[in-house]
């Protein structure tokens, strides 16, 4: 039996950037919060520390800082027809565990999404037509546009610190930011990182191209950055050792770099660590959710914790979980399309690349930032271009740069070199410090088959089943991979390398083994119709007014951008509309 | 640099006979300078896991993937055997952070590991069904193959082309590629990549890794400071 605990105001479950973010916002407001976090505590300077953070084969490889898919996974399955096994060891993505959550241990690339992602059906058919869209491609808008966001986006750039140069500030395009951005109200808060080797190469060969090279927005300060907390962060020291790492100057933005020290000093916030959620307790008569069921995995004891409001703020998968277990909406169906929970499940059509080789230049890619430290382009991104004709919508945004030398993992070789041997190490030698990837993150479109739901067959440590993925790529993905693959041979081919490899593009299955991206979005999505979404515009459950569900698992579908941008911009979003709207008045924000 | 304290052939002919004294790691053993110093003998430090018929395998195996020539020693000389034993015999090895309820049925590789097999029980059955394999195909076990076969049996495993019963042998190929360059590339500290071999060989510099000036200062130039490992900040 549980423990009944006394209510507090609030809790939050997952103690990463939107439960750091909403239980600093809640707290400001004069609520006791309570920060249930599954995992240890983490510290900068205890679990970050040098020498051991730059530990490539412990952090990078044997993946200390992500989420144990001993206690917990996802299956897979690539339709509705087939057995789903579970993904017994994390490869395509990399959720996170402990505090800090993902945002520990991301590489820091932080976009706004272009206006046109975010009411992406409206726009696709004014511009191409009402029945442009494929029955199958069950995209929406996002029921909040740019221009109503754009405030909310700009307070989380302060708030990490994001560098980066404005491509359209106020309407105004400014050459060497990304002209085709929304407008902004502010630059940037601080200037770009430092050019590297590739991003100079990217740059010209852009321009020579006629297309509009910019700097990626970097979460990782190019200058010590005090932001609106009064949280003072370093400067990058370009270690290359961003992604699946700790930052030990707290010149990356995360969790604990920006947001907790302050949340952890204030004795109206609870930081419960080791607090695994287990289960929301849901009155669906009330449309309330009563209380949160933990297990403390220190002595395996539960406990149940009443709050007046739940925060959700777990991983895209835990938060699709902790709904469908307690039945908070009802579950998508892919024959019928009846439901919305676990509908829109996404990911990201990545893995197109080219390696480009120059015998003459110096790459350095061990001196690198996490966030795409080169150029990129977004004329081939979005709706950035005309789709009239070329069988697919979306695109990619186009990057090439160096993120990290650590040679474990990055010792690029040419096309036909063995993978060991002489030869093997004659080229490793030979190309290490002279090569570098074009490559290329697109967007990925919902499907109808693409869903979540539950496992029937596996388990997790706490006897609930696993989240299924029914996933794949489908038409509109491969024509959007072919597409990319050509323009980055055209990219390549403009910087005029020694050598090159053949544009890698995606094609095939969906493969849980090479690393693409944590991006997985989704099963929980926001709309304006409560028969096809599960949250509202303020992220409300439709049907629990006191639960509140934050990050990606909320987009309708995945733009080709690294959404923790649009997760942080969501969460003020949401955190002003529970602040000033439904505390006052608890009930329904909007009227489904 | 060669090896001058052990001639390693014999070593591993004893070895796969199977004396005691050496597979526990023997006399020769005591010779051994510490992890992360250029001992060229220290391809014989003491064995936690491994066999002595596996450590052969692994010995003959990466010094066949990374064999010793003007870039670097070999693969043992570095210390990669000795991480691949480490490896095994410690939580990568148990399955740390491997899901490993069944059921287990046969998958499709995109559904990636499959099996109900921890990495140390993966390489135990590989290195059998390799050895298995060769001596099928030239009548010994791989290390006592010539370096030309051993290459070529390499070749038969990467490409499929030689038969294992359970698992194919790409697959275990794969892993084994995949542990041999962790043990040439990774930090010191677990054994391998020894005197930074691995490091040197790219040019990897290294720690600390703070590159706030020199991300400018060198832009476009060979940073040629020598390398430094974790050990050498601890």
């Amino acid at each position: 039996m549980a423990t009944v605990l006394k209510e507090v105001d609030a809790v939050c479950i997952g103690v990463g950037f939107t439960g750091s973010i909403l239980a600093r916002e809640l707290t400001k407001f004069g609520l006791k919060v309570v920060g249930l976090e599954r995992g240890a505590s983490r510290s900068t300077r205890d679990d970050f520390a040098l020498p051991n953070v730059r530990d490539d084969l412990k952090y990078a490889v044997r993946q200390e800082l992500f989420q144990d898919t001993q206690l917990e996974t996802v299956s897979l399955r690539h339709s509705p027809g087939e057995t789903a096994l579970p993904i017994r060891r994390l490869g395509s993505f990399l959720p996170g565990m402990g505090v800090g959550g993902a945002g520990a241990h991301w590489n820091g690339v932080t976009w706004r999404l272009l206006p046109t992602d975010h009411n992406l059906r409206s726009h696709i058919e004014n511009r191409y037509g009402k029945d442009a869209i494929a029955a199958e491609m069950t995209i929406e808008d996002f029921p909040v546009s740019y221009d109503e966001l754009e405030p909310y986006y700009d307070r989380f750039e302060k708030l990490l610190g994001v560098s980066g140069k404005a491509g359209n500030l106020r309407g105004q395009k400014i050459d060497g930011g990304n002209v085709f951005e929304g407008p902004r109200q502010n630059d940037y808060p601080n200037p770009p990182l430092a050019m590297s080797m590739a991003g100079a190469i990217m740059e010209k060969a852009a321009r020579e191209l006629g297309y509009h090279p910019f700097r990626a927005p970097a979460a990782n300060m190019s200058q010590p950055y005090t932001n609106p907390e009064g949280v003072t962060l370093g400067a990058c020291e370009y270690c290359g050792h961003c992604e699946r790492f700790g930052c030990e100057a707290n010149a990356k933005s995360s969790p604990q770099s920006c947001i907790l020290p302050v949340l952890l000093a204030d004795n109206r916030f609870e930081l419960r660590t080791h607090s695994y959620v287990k289960e929301l307790v849901y009155d669906k008569q009330a449309k309330n959710v009563k209380a949160v069921r933990y297990v403390d995995t220190r002595s395996g004891e539960e406990y149940e914790q009443p709050a007046g409001l739940i925060i959700l703020g777990a991983y895209v998968f835990n938060n699709n979980l902790l709904m469908m277990q307690a039945g908070i909406g009802e579950q998508y169906d892919p024959v019928t399309g009846k439901g919305a929970l676990g509908r829109n499940y996404c990911y990201q059509v990545s893995g197109n690349n080219i390696t480009v080789f120059f015998e003459d230049k110096v790459i350095n890619p061990f001196m690198a930032a996490g966030a795409s430290f080169g150029m990129n382009i977004d004329d081939f991104n979005g709706d950035n271009f005309d789709h009239s004709g070329v069988g697919f919508f979306g695109g990619a945004w186009i990057s090439a740069g160096t993120s990290n030398g650590r040679p474990i993992q990055t010792r690029p070789v040419p096309p036909g070199t063995p993978r060991w041997g002489r030869e093997w190490k004659k080229a490793t030698a030979k190309w290490y410090n002279h090569a570098f990837n074009i490559g290329a993150s697109g967007c990925n479109y919902a499907h109808r088959e693409n869903y979540l739901d539950l496992d029937p067959t596996y388990r997790d440590a706490l006897g609930r089943p696993l989240i299924r993925m029914t996933y794949n790529f489908h038409e509109n993905d491969y024509k959007l991979a072919e597409y990319i693959g050509g323009v980055l041979g055209k990219i390549a081919r403009a910087m005029n390398p020694t050598a090159m490899s053949s544009p890698a593009v995606r094609r095939g299955n969906y493969n849980v083994v090479p690393y693409q991206s944590t991006h997985n979005t989704g099963g929980t999505i926001t709309g304006a119709n409560p028969k096809t979404s599960v949250v509202n515009r303020y992220l409300q459950a439709w049907e629990a007014d006191n639960l509140f569900v934050m990050g990606a698992s909320v987009f309708p579908q995945n733009a080709s951008y690294n959404p923790t941008g649009l997760v942080g911009a969501l969460a003020y979003y949401a955190a002003e509309a529970i602040t000033t709207r439904y505390i006052r008045s608890p009930g329904p924000l909007v009227q489904g | 640099m060669v090896d001058e304290t052990i001639p390693r052939r014999d070593f591993l002919k004893g070895a796969v006979v199977g004396t005691a004294a050496l597979a526990t790691g023997g006399p020769a053993a005591t010779q051994t300078g510490a992890p992360g110093t250029a001992t060229p003998a220290a391809d014989v430090e003491p064995l936690l896991t491994l066999t002595a018929t596996e450590h052969a395998f692994i010995v003959a195996a990466v010094d066949t993937l990374i064999p010793a020539d003007e870039l670097s020693l070999s693969g043992s000389d570095c210390g990669v055997a000795t991480f691949i034993d480490r490896q095994l015999a410690g939580a990568y090895g148990m399955g740390a952070r491997l899901y490993r309820q069944g059921p287990f049925p046969k998958a499709k590789a995109e559904l990636g590991y499959q099996l109900s097999l921890n990495p140390r029980e993966f390489f135990r059955a590989g290195i059998e069904s390799a050895n298995a394999w060769t001596r099928r195909t030239y009548g010994k076990d791989f290390d006592r193959l010539s370096g030309t076969d051993r290459e070529a049996a390499l070749k038969a495993m990467e490409a499929d082309k030689a038969s294992f019963p359970g698992f194919s042998s790409r697959m275990f190929f794969d892993a084994l590629l995949q542990i041999t360059m962790e043990g040439f590339f990774s930090d010191p500290i677990y054994g391998g990549n020894r005197d930074m071999a691995g490091w040197k060989m790219v040019g990897y510099p290294g720690l600390p890794a703070t590159y706030r000036e020199e991300v400018k200062t060198y832009f476009g130039k060979k940073y040629d400071k020598p390398p430094r490992s974790i050990a050498d900040f601890s």
